[in-house]
């Protein structure tokens, strides 16, 4: 049985964000971490290693200097690592990206106990929607949202959250799971022994030349020329204007507000 | 014939997915449809509701009150409870027979769910979690002076005829917004952030005039993989930031008396007439607030009449879910605390010297009126 969990390098939105003046961003100038919730989704595939004993396989797609957060994970615990990376693989889309990802997973093999983990949400494109596709184009099962995954062989129950709560979902294998993270999820650290052992794990490069041959690589379904959605403008919102500042700790500044949302009807 | 999404004239009309749970109508589908009338009357073409679910029909007419010309009815047992499976299946089934331009879906965390499987089995492109619609330029063009800092120059570029769905999107934590279209496919498609819409006032006569249209989808064992043992709904109350007119959010400034912190801002939610208790994510992470009180990238995007942050430092993603309220107003004790800079008022002080009196002083002043 093996776990693929997916993986993205984003830069830090937490730090300093620098933007180009053309409105792009400048991500030369910014640190880049793992995204937070596949970390998580980490720590939950290697919880189910810890029970099991199953294969847990990283996988990102993204440049080569991914490789260095791919070995982080390695070091974490992850048996495997799988870097996808070619030039026509840029600029893809969640619809292109999906269709890459969903490729190499095809192309590394996909059995009946298995299962693919996502973050739900990578802070940097913020979109969500690259879990699903993938699902979607392996024909797989999706639960999104999930706080806690528990499997006994090839069924999995998930608790899957709501706004206003969860629901409880079983699911056979194989199929793919977005994680979320709150205050409980506490991804586990790199260990001494596990970053010694990092560089002896298998670490495979997926690049265009290997996987044109899948069903799923159409040259009009990925890259940038494959990408459905376009950016057609993007930009910086205005800094709002500087408001009122009122200083002191005392009773008159206090009333001076009070009239002040009087004379706006606030109050 | 096949279903083809690149055969871009042979659709027509916005859809929005209406989404309802237990039989109650989301708010956001009102909100949806309200802002899809607009765009409807942009393009010139009919509104059409989605709604999908189990003995519903009741629900339908009220969507025709916020502006939906047409309710397209699915009704199915299968539906009742929702699942990936079903709604995905009865939606694309739908949408490939009937070939709407535009499907618009509220980024409820089913929305979110839904949306990026239909956009992958239709083929067409999905964007996400939208602030922002247009399809005329010279209303885009409209929106861009006010909310951009582009140079006018960049507008004369524009090719004033595109009729393509603007769907404009913050990214990167709200440090970048994005306008982003789908040329070569149809439908258009996208999830729009809970909150932003502006619901339009129920108009009666066009409820009664609203036509239901019922459809048939099937949907078979086969089709659905997974099994829902339980729908939960949590125990306690939940907080309705969103429909709040009034929110006093805290952040990690009230760490030296939580509980004394979590009273005041009650308190001065009273002072206002009422209203609700948010709180940054260091008061949810710290568990001083249960998550559903969270504002910001990873919580909530309110619209408040009035939103008061007390010792909240304003990280960008913390403004990211409050920046548009109407009145902002900040008490913290760094005069260069970074939530100053999107304060309509500012405090400097200790909070917890600064909101008794505030709550005396308002007091007083709703009294006086
Ligand atoms: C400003 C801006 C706005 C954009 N808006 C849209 C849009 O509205 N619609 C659209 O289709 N595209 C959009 N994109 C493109 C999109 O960001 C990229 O396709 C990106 O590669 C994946 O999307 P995401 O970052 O939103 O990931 P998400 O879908 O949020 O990621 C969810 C999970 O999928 C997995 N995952 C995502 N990317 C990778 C990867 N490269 N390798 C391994 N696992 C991965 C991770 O587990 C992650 O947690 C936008 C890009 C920019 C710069
Ligand atoms: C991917 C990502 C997503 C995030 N999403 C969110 C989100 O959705 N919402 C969110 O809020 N944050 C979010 N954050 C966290 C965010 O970056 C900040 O860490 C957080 O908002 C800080 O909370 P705070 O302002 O309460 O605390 P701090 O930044 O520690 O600020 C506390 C403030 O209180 C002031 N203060 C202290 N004592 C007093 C006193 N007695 N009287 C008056 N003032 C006082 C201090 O001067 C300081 O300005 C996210 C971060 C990341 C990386």
């Amino acid at each position: 049985m093996r776990i693929y969990v997916c993986v993205k390098q984003v830069p830090d939105t937490s730090g300093v964000v620098a933007v180009n003046e053309d409105g792009t961003l400048n991500r030369a100038s910014m640190q880049t971490i793992i995204n937070p919730d596949d970390l998580v989704a980490m720590e939950q595939a290697l919880m189910i290693k810890d029970a099991t004993g199953c294969q847990v396989t990283a996988v990102t797609m993204g440049p080569p200097p991914a490789e260095g957060m791919l070995r982080e994970l390695l070091a974490m615990g992850a048996d495997d690592a799988i870097l996808i990376s070619a030039r026509e693989f840029g600029g893809s889309d969640t619809f292109a990206t999906s269709q890459i990802i969903a490729a190499a997973i095809t192309y590394t093999g996909l059995n009946d106990e298995d299962m693919i983990f996502c973050g739900r949400q990578a802070i940097d494109g913020d979109t969500a929607q690259v879990g699903p596709q993938i699902a979607e184009k392996l024909n797989l099962p999706q639960i999104s949202y999930a706080a806690e995954i528990k499997k006994e062989g090839n069924e999995v129950t998930v608790k899957r959250m709501l706004e206003d709560g969860y629901m409880m979902i079983k699911q056979q294998t194989p199929c793919l799971v977005t994680c979320i993270s709150d205050q409980d999820s506490h991804p586990r650290m790199m260990s001494i022994a596990g970053i010694n052992a990092a560089y002896k794990k298998p670490y495979t490069v997926l690049d265009f030349e290997t996987l044109k041959d899948e069903p799923l690589i159409e040259l009009d379904k990925i890259g940038l020329k494959g990408s459905p959605t376009n950016i057609f403008v993007s930009f910086t919102p205005p800094l709002k204007g500087i408001g009122v500042m009122l200083e002191g700790n005392d009773k008159k500044t206090t009333d001076k507000l009070a009239s002040m949302l009087l004379e706006k009807h606030v109050i | 014939m096949a279903f083809n999404s690149s055969d871009i004239g042979a659709f027509e009309n916005i859809w929005v997915f209406c989404e309802q749970r237990n039989g109650v109508m989301m708010n956001t589908s009102y909100e949806l449809v309200s802002e899809a009338r607009k765009l409807a009357d942009e393009r010139g073409s009919k509104l059409v509701g989605l709604l999908l679910g189990h003995n519903v029909e009741g629900l339908a007419k009220d969507l025709g009150g916020y502006g939906a010309d047409e309710v397209i009815l699915i009704d199915d047992p299968a539906l009742e409870v929702y699942t990936t499976d079903a709604y995905t299946k009865a939606i694309c089934d739908c949408a490939m027979d009937l070939k709407p331009e535009v499907i618009l879906l509220g980024a409820s965390n089913i929305g979110r769910d839904l949306g990026p499987r239909c956009a992958a089995r239709l083929t067409t492109g999905l964007t996400a979690d939208c602030t922002h619609l247009d399809i005329d330029m010279n209303v885009y063009t409209d929106f861009l002076k006010k909310a951009s800092t582009l140079p006018e120059a960049r507008y004369e570029k524009f090719d004033m005829e595109d009729v393509n769905l603007k769907m404009t999107r913050p990214a990167f934590g709200g440090h970048l917004m994005a306008t982003i279209i789908c040329p070569r496919f149809r439908p258009c498609m996208s999830t729009v952030r809970p909150g932003v819409m502006k619901k339009a006032p129920f108009d009666q006569a066009k409820a009664d005039a609203c036509v239901i249209t019922p459809y048939k989808v099937s949907i078979t064992d086969a089709d659905l993989k997974t099994q829902v043992m339980d729908v939960v709904k949590a125990t306690k109350k939940i907080v309705d930031l969103i429909g709040a007119d009034v929110i006093v959010s805290v952040g990690r400034g009230i760490s030296k008396d939580i509980e004394g912190g979590i009273k005041l801002a009650e308190q001065l939610t009273d002072a206002f007439g009422g209203g609700v208790v948010g709180g940054s994510r260091v008061t949810v992470d710290s568990g001083w607030l249960s998550s559903d009180h969270q504002v910001g990238q990873t919580g909530k995007t309110v619209h408040p009449k009035v939103y008061v942050a007390l010792g909240i430092s304003g990280s960008i993603q913390h403004k990211a879910g409050m920046q548009d309220s109407e009145l902002i107003i900040a008490v913290n004790k760094d005069e260069n605390a970074p939530i100053f800079e999107i304060a309509d008022i500012g405090i400097t002080g200790d909070l917890f010297k600064v909101v008794p009196l505030m709550i005396e002083s308002l007091n007083e002043a709703r009294a006086s009126k």
